[in-house]
């Protein structure tokens, strides 16, 4: 193979997951002694979370409002005071302790964060603490009230530096996240936790059933051909069924074993045929200790 | 090798079978941690389910451990990885139901934190103390200097201008209609105070000392003013009923504050990350307190200054109010138990 060929190409932006890889992996070694290689949420994934929270709290206090209000016009004024009260006493439980609420549950997460398969988790591992939560949520006043309230009320009272000097002094806060490798916003910071994915997950078909394959035989040599990286890619392009890339993955997989498609030979038989082949070679290698981490790996 | 072509017919992987034999346990442990999680204890769960989901997470762990080693199917492997990731922190997670986090809340860990935090409480008290003593001697010198300490909306015409008759009608005006508004907004506004204190006192103590500083002098300032008109010992009723918890409260929260900041200054033998995730959570459980404080303070001053109009008997609820917080919260006692319940 030339120097030209052996180099690392960029993996197609639709196959793979690689992004995610080992970035991000986190080590947790539970009491039984696994490693549960935790892996963390992403800040985008994060922001977007906090987003839909922030519309959800949004909504109920403009449903609290018209509901006070209409009570008010239908009772008679008589009923100001407790409209007043309950909305006074929500609108602060509802900045404060909607979210310690939520992660106060089981699950560990807000409904922002859930919808996105996230969960607040403590770095140690120890159990998430109620102290803990407050801590991390007590610290948005920082994060972001305190940011917010100087752009939309000091701001513009404030000359140009000094509102230089806050918006920089803002920035700090609301960008922390993206100055740390854990991805940890002050809050986090200062409890002790961290956001991880922990998305609901289904047990999908096994792709290794044997039913599947066909009469396509694979021999070893043209089995010896990839790796488990390649492995990997395939087992995506099988799941998600797209017919152009199945198509394409087929032909290619054709020419770099140099085998001719065979009459009446359909591109996804020939692909499961060559998955199950491929799988089988290499997870019986891995049973005598070799992994064979890609097709460039000649061991 | 013994054979050149594969018979994939006959073919069955190891992985595979493994997968078959096992794959009903992680169902069932599926469907548990499913019902489990939704509930906000582990009530829906029967006895036998209960009893199984440790013994089925341990054995999915095991099943992860071996799919990591003999099998290739990546969908499997981050399947296995998330059931037993979503197993731990059920199976280890926080077990006590919610009444009896209160309890511990309130016998233990609120006093435990405050007397940790007493040097910390000690310097606040100071800080408000020394601010009410200079604006006191700054203005009753020069009044003018009362506008520097108090906003003009906060001081709504009680000022060094005012007449010694509008004062006093300040301090015993009856608004019986709305006290239970006025309570309410009074304990949500010092809560957001309280909270901004805390957080604040990160950026290395300096504006949680400000805002505790400038909370002592608005008192001081008010204080020369009605003491300018020989209102002094009434004024002390109407602000001490309250006053005693809630400006307690305010420098307990300063304390949590300066906590986290001193932590992030000089986090001492441990590392920063570690000293300050400590700090953060004991100056969480204060904080907690401090807001169950100001409920009380928002309390005794929405209703019960409106209700108590006698100025001995607002001393003497102020007194005892001071003498119950103290003593609760730094009476010596017996620490029993484990702090994370």
């Amino acid at each position: 193979m030339s120097a030209a060929e052996t180099e690392v190409r960029p993996t197609p932006a639709h196959v793979g997951r690689e992004p995610y890889a080992t970035e991000r992996i986190r080590e947790l070694v539970t009491p039984e002694g696994i490693d549960l290689r935790l892996r963390l949420a992403e800040a985008s994934e994060r922001a977007t979370a906090f987003l839909i929270d922030v519309a959800i709290i949004v909504g109920v206090l403009v449903g609290m409002t018209l509901i006070s209000f209409l009570t008010m016009i239908s009772v008679g004024m008589s009923s100001v005071e407790i409209s007043v009260i309950i909305w006074m006493l929500a609108s602060f439980f509802l900045r404060n302790f909607y979210f310690m609420a939520f992660e106060l549950t089981p699950r560990g997460a807000t409904p922002g964060k859930r919808a996105l398969g996230l969960r607040v988790a403590t770095r140690n591992g120890e159990p998430l603490g109620f102290d803990a939560i407050f801590a991390r949520n007590a610290m948005r006043e920082l994060e972001l009230f305190l940011p917010l309230s100087f752009l939309l009320v000091y701001g513009r009272e404030a000359g140009g530096w000094a509102s230089l000097a806050g918006t920089i002094w803002c920035a700090v806060f609301v960008f922390f996240p993206l100055m740390n490798r854990d991805r940890l916003r002050i809050g986090d910071f200062v409890a002790g936790t961290w956001v991880i994915r922990s998305p609901k997950r289904t047990l999908e078909l096994d792709l290794a059933s044997g039913e599947r394959a066909g009469s396509v035989a694979i021999t070893q040599a043209e089995a010896d051909v990839y790796g488990v990286k390649e492995l990997s890619v395939l087992e995506d392009v099988l799941r998600r069924k797209d017919e152009a890339t199945i198509h394409a993955v087929a032909a290619r997989i054709r020419g770099k074993i140099k085998r001719s498609k065979a009459q009446g030979e359909t591109d996804q038989a020939f692909l499961e045929a060559y998955y199950l082949a491929l799988r089988a070679r290499l997870e019986g290698r891995m049973l005598f200790g070799h992994r064979r981490r890609d097709k460039h790996d000649k061991a | 090798m013994f054979f050149e072509v594969w018979p994939v017919k006959e073919l069955t992987l190891k992985s595979h079978r493994f997968r078959q034999e096992r794959e009903a346990e992680w169902r069932k442990l599926e469907d548990i941690l499913a019902r489990a999680e939704t509930s906000s204890s582990a009530t829906k769960l029967s006895d036998d389910e209960i009893i199984a989901l440790p013994v089925l997470y341990r054995s999915a762990l095991s099943s992860l451990s071996v799919a990591r080693a003999i099998s290739l199917d990546q969908s499997l492997i981050a399947y296995l990885e998330s059931l037993c990731t979503r197993a731990y922190f059920f199976v280890y997670g926080t077990r006590t139901t919610f009444l009896k986090r209160v309890i511990a809340f309130f016998a233990r860990d609120w006093p435990r934190a405050a007397r940790e935090l007493w040097l910390e409480t000690a310097i606040a008290v100071a800080l408000t103390v020394l601010g009410a003593v200079v604006a006191y001697v700054l203005t009753t010198r020069d009044s003018t200097w009362f506008y520097s300490f108090v906003s003009p909306a906060l001081a709504e015409g009680r000022g060094p201008a005012a007449s010694a008759e509008e004062l006093r009608s300040t301090l015993f005006a009856q608004e019986q209609s709305g006290l239970s508004i006025f309570a309410t907004y009074l304990f949500t506004h010092n809560a957001q105070v309280a909270l901004l204190a805390f957080a604040l006192g990160f950026v290395f103590c300096l504006p949680a000392a400000f805002l505790v500083l400038s909370n002592g002098m608005m008192l001081g300032a008010f204080v020369a003013v009605f003491a300018a008109r020989g209102l002094s010992f009434e004024f002390g009723g109407w602000v001490l009923i309250h006053g005693t918890t809630e400006l307690f409260a305010i420098a307990l929260a300063g304390a949590a504050g300066f906590r986290l900041g001193w932590t992030l200054a000089f986090p001492g033998d441990r590392s920063r990350v570690e000293a300050m995730s400590a700090a953060g959570r004991k100056a969480a459980t204060l904080m907690t307190g401090v807001v169950v404080m100001l409920g009380v303070a928002g309390a005794l001053e929405g209703v019960g200054r409106q209700v108590v109009t006698d100025t001995s008997l607002r001393y003497a609820i102020a007194a005892l109010a001071l003498l119950l917080w103290t003593l609760y919260l730094y009476i010596p006692r017996e620490d029993t138990g484990d702090e994370r319940g």
